[in-house]
């Protein structure tokens, strides 16, 4: 059904159809309009859970830890601090092959304390095993949260997904969104069987010590389910696609105007909505530029980039985090797809814009496609502000 | 020989480790319904080392401090099932794991009035990683982290009380128990078993490796701890304290801490064992352990010191 919805109550509207058993979160701005929806709905009954209101992030993550390993489907959601504070857990959870749905509501990090929205949170944890899904708009953050609990849980699969939505921009913004009946997401969403649990009928010791001898096989392990994980979201998109009749194509990567472009910008979540109207208003004026959209950053579609970008001649990879003192995350894996290909873009120039909710704005993007010419640019920040970097240190 | 024990031999615990024995002791007075959430620590190293497990119960270990996190989520799930009502849960953790990194998990288990029993195997020291101070190591102790030295005579500050942060929390059992005396633990974790709610349980558990008494003492020093005042076996009901393990004649301190090497330094220190003195003073004072009549023949045994 078509409602105009608050990005964060499509969240937990959604999650809400998925029948959660178990949820569990600790607040944090902006996150908290998703968990606060999900508690009025189990405080009316409307949905059958166990809501845990705990003292921390950490805690919070380690009861949905504890709720999937008894056999029940569990939710929580976080943002910035509180999700670096899950960290520790989330590489446990990942570890223990437990399946997860966490939405992160992108948010800067400390210090200085800032509550706007960038993707540095949920970048920092890129490394922790869990998948990684970046949604451009409030329908594609509710429809990545039935992709994702399809697919965590899937038998060849049994990894946690965090779905990123950008905090403010996607969890207070508002828009028409389609969502499914019960009856609907039933047939695509089975109920939760886990492959193991906690159950005094049959003990078992789960997150048992594991020596030199055995630890390496955990890790390549989940790095070959990565691969399977790769080939999964595809057909889960296909069957999303004929039931739900929203078409995601692959569920890896968008391509937008990139067939016959010479310039592509590659960027992740909302700001893939600002880039589009710019393509488009660059294209009336005749100009070939398009934008690929990464969705899957974790596991990282290399082939589909591969395939997206090796006729494009130039390329600007637009990052909204930093690995301070390196190149910038999104950057790294572009220019990584293409090392030592034969067929590559000339040019791979990468920006970094909106750190700490700066706004990217229209004209913004339309600097990085004038600065995108022969003269490859290695992480340029977009939009400073020269004023405040002539700051006075004494003598 | 058949071992109907919930906790199988073959671990890899060091000989005389009390942890061992009272988690043995646990699960079993507990019963094979039993979910068990262990935090990090001696227990968990050397009870699930891959591919083999001492655990014939269904047991998850997760991180050093959520053990009392991960098992409100089990017990959430068991609920949302529909088997919370035959299913007991079981956090247990070290005194590191309880008293210092992983507090404040347990403050909000016991807080939220989960179902929940706590453990602490107290061997009053982070043991596992080499002996350092927790906040449950007792005065003047010497530990890796707090050495006795020409100006320190080892651990500066009492033991953190535990059972009385359990009892500001409002929850309905709090006991403190010894490996000395078995059927007295054992009793209290069923006890605590059959209440609903949150409990707490801190069983004094010697550590030969890290106390340096010899292994075969285990059993006589916890005994010890509890005759002499220093460890009080004391057990409260909503609040109010409702049984203490009397003492008859209570014994010198220094007969607790004599066989003890990492108390040596104190042995020719007059002032600092009439310090721990008082602090054995006080409890017998405090939970009124002294009694007049007694059945009990007296135990009074001279232990070897250490080597």
């Amino acid at each position: 059904m078509r409602q105009f919805l608050e990005g964060s109550r499509a969240v937990a509207e959604i999650v809400k159809l998925c029948k959660p058993g178990v949820i569990s979160a600790y607040p944090i701005t902006p996150q908290t309009h998703i968990v606060e929806e999900l508690a009025q709905m189990v405080a009316n009954g409307e949905l059958n859970a166990q809501f845990v209101n705990v003292e921390s992030e950490h805690s919070a993550a380690s009861v949905v830890l504890g709720a999937v390993a008894t056999g029940a489907r569990a939710f929580t959601a976080t943002s910035s601090q509180g999700l670096l504070y899950m960290a520790e857990v989330l590489f446990n959870i990942s570890g223990l092959r437990l399946p997860l749905v966490l939405t992160c509501a992108n948010r800067a990090i400390s210090a200085p304390i800032n509550i706007w929205n960038d993707l540095q949170d949920s970048i920092s944890l890129r490394d922790s095993g869990w998948i990684q899904f970046y949604a451009e708009n409030i329908q594609e953050v509710a429809d990545l949260h039935l992709l994702a609990y399809r697919l965590g849980e899937d038998k060849s699969i049994m990894l946690p997904v965090m779905v990123c939505m950008d905090g403010y921009t996607l969890t207070h913004g508002m828009e028409t969104v389609d969502i499914p009946t019960q009856e609907e997401i039933d047939k695509f969403l089975p109920s939760y069987k886990p492959l193991y649990k906690l159950d005094p009928a049959e003990p078992l010791t789960m997150g048992l010590l594991a020596n030199p001898d055995y630890y390496l096989e955990t890790r390549f392990a989940i790095q070959e389910t990565f691969k399977d994980v790769l080939k999964m979201i595809p057909k889960i998109s296909e069957e999303f696609k004929n039931r739900f009749a929203r078409d995601y194509k692959d569920g890896l990567v968008e391509e937008y105007c990139t067939k016959d472009a010479e310039k592509v910008i590659v960027a992740m979540g909302s700001v893939c909505g600002t880039i589009k109207e710019v393509v488009d208003a660059l294209r009336q004026k005749g100009k070939k530029v398009g934008l690929l959209k990464v969705i899957s950053y974790r596991p990282f579609p290399y082939a589909k980039v591969d395939a997206a970008l090796k006729d494009i001649p130039q390329v600007a990879v637009l990052d909204k985090a930093v690995s301070l003192g390196a190149y910038a995350p999104l950057a790294v894996e572009i220019k990584a797809t293409f090392f030592g290909k034969r067929k590559s873009p000339k040019i791979i120039s990468s920006f970094v814009a909106g750190l700490g909710g700066r706004d990217i704005t229209f004209e913004s993007v339309k600097e990085i496609f004038t600065k995108l010419n022969r003269k490859e640019v290695n992480l340029e920040f977009i939009d400073l502000k020269p004023e405040l970097l002539k700051e006075e240190y004494g003598e | 020989m058949e071992n109907n024990s919930l906790f199988k031999p073959g671990h890899t615990a060091c000989a005389g480790c009390g942890q061992a024995i009272a988690a043995r002791l646990v699960i079993d007075a507990a019963g094979s319904n039993t979910i068990v959430v262990n935090n990090t620590g001696c227990l968990e190293v050397f009870s699930s080392q891959y591919p083999e497990s001492a655990w014939n119960v269904p047991w998850i270990h997760s991180l050093f401090e959520n053990a009392a996190a991960v098992a409100s989520g089990v017990e959430a799930a068991l609920v949302y099932l529909g088997k919370k009502e035959t299913t007991n849960v079981i956090a247990q953790a070290g005194d590191g794991g309880t008293a210092d990194i992983g507090l404040q998990a347990l403050s909000g288990m016991w807080e939220r009035g989960a179902d929940i029993l706590s453990i602490c195997y107290d061997n009053e020291a982070y043991e596992n990683t080499g002996i350092q101070r927790s906040g449950l190591t007792p005065y003047g102790t010497n530990t890796t982290t707090t050495p006795p030295g020409t100006k320190s005579i080892g651990n500066p500050r009492p033991k953190k009380p535990m059972p009385e942060i359990a009892n500001a929390h409002g929850i309905p059992y709090v006991a403190t128990a010894s490996v000395g005396f078995p059927q007295d633990l054992q009793r209290k974790v069923k006890k605590a078993i059959s209440i609903k709610g949150p409990k707490y349980i801190q069983i004094h558990v010697p550590c030969p490796l890290g106390w340096r008494h010899e292994t075969e003492l285990t059993y006589q020093i916890a005994r010890l701890a509890v005759e002499t005042g220093l460890y009080p076996l004391i057990e409260y009901e909503n609040g109010k304290l409702v049984a203490v393990r009397k003492i008859a004649q209570p014994k010198p301190v220094e007969e607790y801490l004599r066989p003890q090497g990492r108390f040596k330094h104190l042995l020719n220190n007059p002032e600092e064992l009439k310090q721990i003195q008082e602090i054995a003073e006080n409890n017998i004072q405090k939970y009124n352990l002294k009694t007049e009549v007694t059945n009990e023949k007296s135990q009074t045994q001279i232990l070897p010191n250490p080597k």
